[in-house]
């Protein structure tokens, strides 16, 4: 650890030298002359990062990219055997909003809320194989969590981001309990109501909910407690900090690349998932519970497992939804919210990651190509979700399995 | 020789049908015992109601000592006492490989975090779990057919995985429901020979439902004849051949 900690200090010294020219030295125009200011704080911000950066590369990076086992390899996975695809796809994602409109980047950020929905409940309906037709209902606790967190206690996105995970967590698990005995058809329709009944107690819990007006006010995610407003009363805000000019778009942008970080995490950890002994047990439960009790495996408690990580993404999702919204009300909660993500799965193809992003963009950016046939929207998506259905029932991108192989 | 299990007065009553009435029998430590009897005799709801997926009507069952009547069935699993299927539930869609090592499920690290992080306890039994797989592959001839997904596989070879699997988790007892249906000749041979070798080798008791006679009568120590789901006769085989009660309901005259 001590080494770790030398070589990282030695890496941010080297920063500061390299950095401190360009980073921590402005040249200003006073009357007619020059003159150089020193800016400490820029300069603080990149040694640190630089030294947080090695730090977490030589501690927590070996142990995350110990994926597969020495001799046994994983193999199948799609995309994720194409780092080389996987990256420039990535670097695209990252790059395309600093040159896009504004409208464009909003409309990318709501693609990537869906898609951190789909994933989460794919975990339910792809790999664990229930049927969740109340999905929104761990969204709206997600949502509604950070407002009141918000209102009632002033805690920031950042903070909140977790405990609305472990709320619509523990959700998941309470809802689970009950339920989980019942297979298929029942267990679809006990989730529908589950999600209808978080509709109507946010509709008509006024006191708390503020009904069908809603919650407003609720604070937009900051950057490292920089705020991304024209001023702040809580100290230096974004531009003021890095010395920009304000521009409204740099938020829309922070929004974005926010919503892509989550999304990655969400796409690596359930990646990682898959191959654990529980996402195993997850896809053996839905391929044959009966021998999963023979082998000893209690199907209750892998089912809450997979209810409560669904359920986990569809809280942070809902956390990062009411903080770029800023204001959230019930009507975003309603039946069709969880349809579409269930359309979002089924179309990507069940239990693919691929398949449910490409998915998910698709049916955000549908709605707003086909603004004329507004009126037919719902007739033209049943449409579609049959002739699917006849053509092409795997989905867009059909599962293949991150699978463990022996090579001998 | 010591009761590894003892079920006494095993009774089974579906509605108005008495599947199973008041079956009593033990298998002994390191013994191999099969049951036998016509169709509907009662043996598959014998093996259900001990291994948890009945809850029997009357009696007890006991592993060592242990109730096990009342337990769920992963619990019975867990305590030592797994089953393979008269129609062999496999997990089609995974590999052979993966089919044993969630089978071992109970002895890896499981935790979340640990997982996520790939810690050195999840790494270590990650790699016993694999290396406890590959050498029942090896034992079961399968180890070719690792990472071949096991609905591919033929039907003798899908009956030994359904072993192998059972065995991963070093149980105490093993049952055995009809594992020579379907197999030729030469895989029922073989399927002898397995058996032996899991009781001798690998000291596991082993309580074997067959319709195979040659087989039965062959591997078994001792033999438990059901009919209408009453114990008719129990003895060694050669006894067992000989005794007019079973002739009658089961063997047919000769």
């Amino acid at each position: 650890m001590r080494a770790r900690l030398l070589d990282a200090g030695a890496w941010a010294l080297l920063a500061l030298l390299l950095a401190g020219p360009m980073a921590g030295l402005r040249l200003q125009t006073e009357g007619t002359g020059l003159t150089l200011v020193t800016q400490w704080r820029p300069l603080a911000v990149i040694v640190v990062l630089v030294f947080v950066f090695r730090l977490l590369q030589q501690t927590a990076l070996p142990a995350l990219t110990r994926l597969a086992l020495p001799k046994p390899r994983l193999s199948g996975a799609g995309l994720a055997r194409h780092p080389a695809v996987l990256g420039l796809l990535f670097a695209v994602a990252v790059i395309w909003p600093f040159f896009a409109s504004r409208g464009a980047i909003d409309l990318a950020t709501l693609a990537l809320i869906y898609v951190m929905l789909g994933l989460g409940l794919n975990i339910v309906v792809g790999l664990a194989g229930l049927l969740d037709l109340g999905y929104v209902a761990f969204y709206a606790i997600g949502a509604y969590g950070f407002a009141l967190l918000a209102q009632h206690a002033g805690i920031g996105f950042w903070l909140a981001l977790p405990i609305c995970g472990i709320l619509a967590a523990i959700s998941g698990i309470l809802l689970g309990f009950p339920v989980l005995r019942l297979r298929g058809d029942y267990l679809a329709i006990v989730t529908l109501g589950f999600g209808e009944i978080v509709y109507l107690l946010l509709n008509n819990l006024d006191g708390l909910t503020g009904g069908p007006n809603g919650i407003g006010g609720i604070p937009k995610p900051t950057l490292f407690g920089l705020e991304f407003a024209r001023r702040s009363a809580d100290g230096p805000t974004f531009h003021e900090f890095f010395g920009l000019e304000f521009s409204s778009s740099h938020r829309v942008i922070f929004l974005y690349l926010l919503a892509l970080v989550l999304v990655v995490i969400t796409l690596a950890v359930i990646h990682r998932l898959r191959t654990m002994p529980v996402g195993r047990a997850w896809e053996a439960l839905r391929e044959d519970e009966i021998a999963c009790r023979a082998l000893g495996l209690n199907p209750t408690s892998i089912k809450l497992s997979a209810f409560a990580l669904g359920a986990t993404f569809a809280g942070f999702a809902g956390c990062f939804f009411a903080a770029r919204q800023g204001f959230i009300s019930p009507e975003s909660f309603t039946f069709i919210e969880s349809a579409i993500i269930l359309v979002i799965v089924i179309l990507g193809g069940m239990g693919s990651q691929a398949g449910i992003v490409l998915a998910a963009v698709f049916m955000t950016l549908l709605p707003e190509l086909a603004r004329e046939f507004d009126q037919y929207r719902m007739l033209l998506f049943g449409l579609g979700m049959v002739l699917m259905m006849i053509w092409r029932p795997q989905g867009l991108l059909p599962s293949r399995r991150p699978r463990l192989e022996l090579r001998q | 020789m010591t009761a590894l299990l003892q079920v006494d007065g095993l009774s089974m009553r579906f509605g108005g049908l008495v599947a199973v009435d008041g079956v009593s029998f033990e298998v002994r430590l390191g013994e191999i015992l099969g049951l036998i009897g016509p169709n509907g005799a009662g043996k598959t709801t014998v093996f259900n109601c001990i291994s948890g997926f009945y809850r029997p009507t009357a009696g007890q069952v006991r592993l060592d000592g242990e109730r096990l009547d009342r337990e769920p069935g992963h619990r019975i699993a867990r305590r030592g006492l797994v089953r393979t299927f008269q129609n062999i539930r496999l997990f089609e869609n995974m590999t052979v490989l993966e089919n044993l090592l969630v089978a071992q499920h109970d002895h890896l690290d499981t935790r979340l975090w640990s997982g996520l992080l790939a810690t050195r306890r999840y790494r270590q039994r990650m790699r016993t779990a694999l290396d406890n797989a590959v050498s029942w592959l090896e034992t079961v001839d399968l180890a070719e057919l690792a990472d071949r997904e096991a609905g591919t596989l033929s039907y003798g070879q899908r009956r030994r995985l359904e072993i192998a699997r059972c065995m991963v988790q070093q149980p105490r007892l093993l049952l055995l429901d009809e594992p020579a249906a379907g197999l030729n000749p030469r895989e029922t041979a073989e399927l002898d020979a397995l058996i032996v070798a899991l009781r001798d080798k690998h000291g596991v008791s082993v309580l074997l439902i067959e319709h195979d006679m040659h087989l039965v009568m062959g591997v078994s120590d001792r033999i438990v004849v059901l009919d209408q789901g009453r114990v008719i006769a129990a003895g060694r085989p050669e006894q067992i051949r000989r005794d007019p009660a079973v002739i009658k309901a089961y063997l047919g005259e000769a």
